[in-house]
């Protein structure tokens, strides 16, 4: 049977076919559908655990059981579960086990665009790079082949356009593997200096393994082209490659490290001119250089953002084998549409205060981001998650004052790992004032639970934190609560703290308006309507940034554009009526 | 020779358009067309723009179109019409959703939504349907077929049988709306 699949549905029917036992994952894009599709098969146990490190950790407890694991994350999670990631290397994998890192080329929805190919590298890890959907379900199965085989951790890297692009899958069945249990050596198992001494060079032979397999399996093809050009490559880039240069010999390797320099020897003798094509970094390029094959990339394709078929195009004509490609269609210039708040949104009364108030914001990872974007316009810092309250501390301290400085943190960033940065806060003493937005669900990558939503990610009754009392616990003693629908409400408390140089912590009330769905209609009050009589057109209401607002065609008397609210966006919020100054926003009874 | 087919579905996240590729690559696939599809999930969602490439033929490597190559392009909104048109080739055709949508952003000084997007594409190519959707939508008592009335549009320009829009379309929309959709896709149908 055929499917068509995006590459992280395609993983989780690998991961069902191939006899996974369990997996788990803290939530990022691209990643996150990965575990979402998982949970479907009652086979394999699936957890969204708080953060990567923790997803990683428990994820290594089952593998050490004997079972077969996946974890999953975006690339930069795995800077968060990076410890383990590299402690791993030297003590195996009994079960089998992957780690999959979705990069994200051109940043479609993160802070940088690390290429993860190297922590393969740097951890001694064999790294698979799926090209599309199909290979992404049947590279789950090489993947844990290979990890049982050679008792190691494999690096399953993803990018974007595998990630969510969709193709053509043959489906299969599902085949049971029993799981073995621990068993215990702790020369293995335990990290010791002295039992380190011993595994490192089991680290260094198992690599050496691992080169003589990437010569001979069938993850790197050959493609004999009838031209003299032969290419190198990986990935998506491998797609671009057979649609710009169908006449080129192509090597692509399915795995990526170790490099199966034979192959690539034999093959870079057959042919006139060499290319490597990869996205991000010279990852293969650096070791055929470092090995003195002779090869052309990077200078004709840069290390920028992600590669598509006009690029490779553009790199093979500058490199003299295409001729120049006719010039590109003009673009228009259009109005951008930067991503803003739902309608209905708890943070944007908060955002909009901050911004009232003139606070200094340490702001982190989440929806909540988008508080920066003007006309919001809240926000100085964001780094990774939580750092919003560190930074703040920080700054702080270097001060001698908190006054005016305000740590704002979602709360599945709190969870993930805000917690240790308050506790440094109360433990050394910065007078912040920390916000946690607690809409009680990881919104941003498309509203999964967390140990605070009351709900598992196999939709079973959880727990629900008291973030009140973990905050009190880790000894912060001024804790508040406001609602984020009244602004005159957030606006004294946010003073009231704000003006004073002792830590406190403010948490804020509403839940998210578009997860979980029920939401949707929970939260639908009754709505609001402009009054055109009433409207003066100073578009006040445009500062707090709501979509459902905008330009009617009536006019004032000056010439102004009135507002018009539209009926299908607005979910009765009110927080623009409490902006206007002539009550010309009301609730429609 | 490349006998690939292009299309590109643009528009606002939130109204659909990852909806509307979703039925027509699965409409391809059973239509037994090597099928691929490309959009980014993200940010997309927060009212930003979206884009959504789907490619079927016989065997087809890369997921995303080219400039210049989309065969058909399908804009849910206007404005989206204008700032994916460069997509289209010289001989393919535009359908134009006739609806509007201003990003906040339109209230800033510099940020003018576009006069006539409309007016803007028929100066790059004679080959535009303007359909009004939300109109027919409405006409048929619900505002949220405009989706399904728009692919009907889109399967007149793709010679894929109509049998098979229909059956993946039931398969797609929530129970009970079958019949109430296929009479929306018959409507799209009937757009020249
Ligand atoms: C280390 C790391 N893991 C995952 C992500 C992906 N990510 C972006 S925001 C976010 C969490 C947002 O949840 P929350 O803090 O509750 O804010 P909300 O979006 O709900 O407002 C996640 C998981 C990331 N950017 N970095
Ligand atoms: S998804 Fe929830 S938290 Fe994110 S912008 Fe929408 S309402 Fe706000």
């Amino acid at each position: 049977m055929k499917a068509i699949l995006s590459g992280n549905e395609a993983v989780a029917r690998g991961c069902y076919e191939y006899g996974l036992h369990v997996a788990t994952a803290y939530p990022g894009t691209p990643s996150t559908e990965i575990l979402e599709n998982i949970s479907q098969y009652s086979e394999i146990y699936s957890e969204w655990s708080p953060n990567e490190k923790v997803a990683f950790e428990v994820a290594m407890g089952a593998t050490f059981e004997g079972a077969r694991t996946l974890v999953a994350m975006k690339h930069v999670g795995l800077n968060v579960a990076a410890d383990p990631f590299v402690s791993m290397s030297f003590i195996g994998a009994p079960g089998g086990f992957i780690v999959v890192s979705a990069d994200d080329p051109g940043m479609h929805s993160s802070q940088n665009e690390q290429d993860n190919r190297y922590y393969a590298k740097f951890a001694a890890y064999p790294c698979l790079d799926p090209s599309d959907s199909q290979e992404a379900k049947d590279f789950v199965g090489s993947a844990l082949d290979i990890s049982v085989r050679f008792d190691t951790p494999v690096l399953f890297r993803m990018t974007t356009r595998i990630c969510h692009a969709k193709g053509v899958v043959e489906l299969g069945e599902r085949k049971e593997y029993e799981i073995r249990g621990f068993e215990s050596d702790i020369r293995k198992f335990v990290v010791l200096p002295s039992h380190g001494r011993l595994r490192h060079p089991m680290v260094v032979e198992r690599l050496n393994k691992l080169r003589e397999f990437a010569e001979t399996t069938d993850l790197n093809t050959i493609e004999k082209g009838s031209s003299g050009i032969g290419v190198i490559t990986n990935g998506v880039a491998y797609q671009y490659v057979k649609e710009i240069m169908p006449e080129a010999s192509v090597l692509k390797l399915g795995m990526c490290y170790p490099l199966p320099l034979q192959k690539i020897r034999s093959f870079a003798g057959g042919v006139e001119r060499l290319f490597v094509v990869e996205e991000l970094e010279p990852f293969i390029e650096e070791q055929l250089r470092a090995e003195g094959i002779a090869c052309e990339g990077k200078r004709y394709w840069s290390n920028l953002g992600e590669l598509n078929p006009e690029i490779v195009e553009a790199g093979f004509a500058a490199a003299g084998i295409l001729k120049s490609a006719p010039a590109a269609p003009q673009k228009e210039e259009v109005i951008p549409r930067p991503p803003v708040f739902c309608p209905g949104c708890p943070h944007r009364g908060l955002y909009y205060s901050l911004n009232k108030l003139k606070a200094l914001v340490t702001t982190d990872i989440g929806c909540y981001t988008l508080g920066v974007l003007p006309p919001l316009s809240a926000g100085h810092t964001c780094v990774e998650m939580g750092a919003s309250i560190g930074v703040a501390a920080g700054m702080a301290k270097t001060r001698g004052d908190g006054r005016g400085i305000v740590a704002t943190i979602g709360d599945s960033t709190f969870l993930h790992s805000g917690m240790t940065g308050l506790l440094n806060t109360v433990s050394n003493g910065a007078g912040i004032t920390v916000v946690i937005a607690d809409n009680r669900i990881t919104a941003m990558t498309g509203g999964q639970q967390h140990p605070g939503s009351g709900k598992t990610l196999a939709g079973n009754p959880g727990i629900q934190v008291d973030l009140p009392a973990v905050c009190r616990a880790l000894g912060a003693n001024n804790i508040r609560e406001v609602d984020t629908y009244n602004l005159e409400e957030v606006q004294t408390v946010l003073r009231e703290e704000m003006d004073k140089d002792e830590l406190s912590v403010v948490i804020t009330t509403r839940p998210c308006v578009l997860y979980p769905s029920e939401n949707r209609k929970k939260y639908k009050e009754p709505i609001f309507q402009v009054d055109p009589e009433k409207c003066i057109g100073c578009k006040a209401c445009f500062k707090v940034s709501c979509p459902a607002i905008g330009e009617s065609d009536e006019k004032t008397a000056k010439g102004l554009p009135k507002t018009y609210i539209d009926e299908l966006l607005c979910t009765g919020c009110s927080v623009c009526s409490q902006v206007c100054p002539t009550g010309a926003i009301q609730r429609i009874e | 020779m490349n006998t690939t087919h292009n299309v590109l579905i643009v528009g606002v996240g939130g109204q659909g358009v990852l909806l509307a590729s979703e039925v027509l690559s699965s409409v391809s696939m059973e239509a037994g067309f090597d099928t691929k599809k490309s959009e980014v999930h993200g940010m997309a969602q927060r009212g930003g723009v979206v884009s959504s490439h789907v490619r079927f033929g016989e065997k087809v490597y890369s997921a995303l179109i080219k400039e210049g190559e989309a065969d058909v392009i399908l804009a849910f909104e206007q404005a989206e019409a204008q700032r994916w048109i460069h997509f289209l080739r010289p001989e393919g055709s535009i359908i134009i959703n006739k609806y509007k949508l201003f990003p906040p952003i339109a209230s800033m000084k510099g940020f003018d939504y576009p006069e006539d997007p409309i007016g803007a594409v028929k100066k790059r190519t004679a080959n535009v349907t303007v359909v009004e959707a939300v109109k027919l939508a409405n006409g048929l008592g619900n505002s949220r077929l405009v989706n399904t009335i728009l692919l009907g549009v889109l399967s007149l320009r793709l010679d894929i049988p109509t049998q098979i829009w229909e059956k993946v379309i039931s398969e797609r929309v929530p129970k009970g709306t079958e019949k109430l959709n296929i009479t929306a896709f018959q409507e799209g149908r009937s757009q020249q």
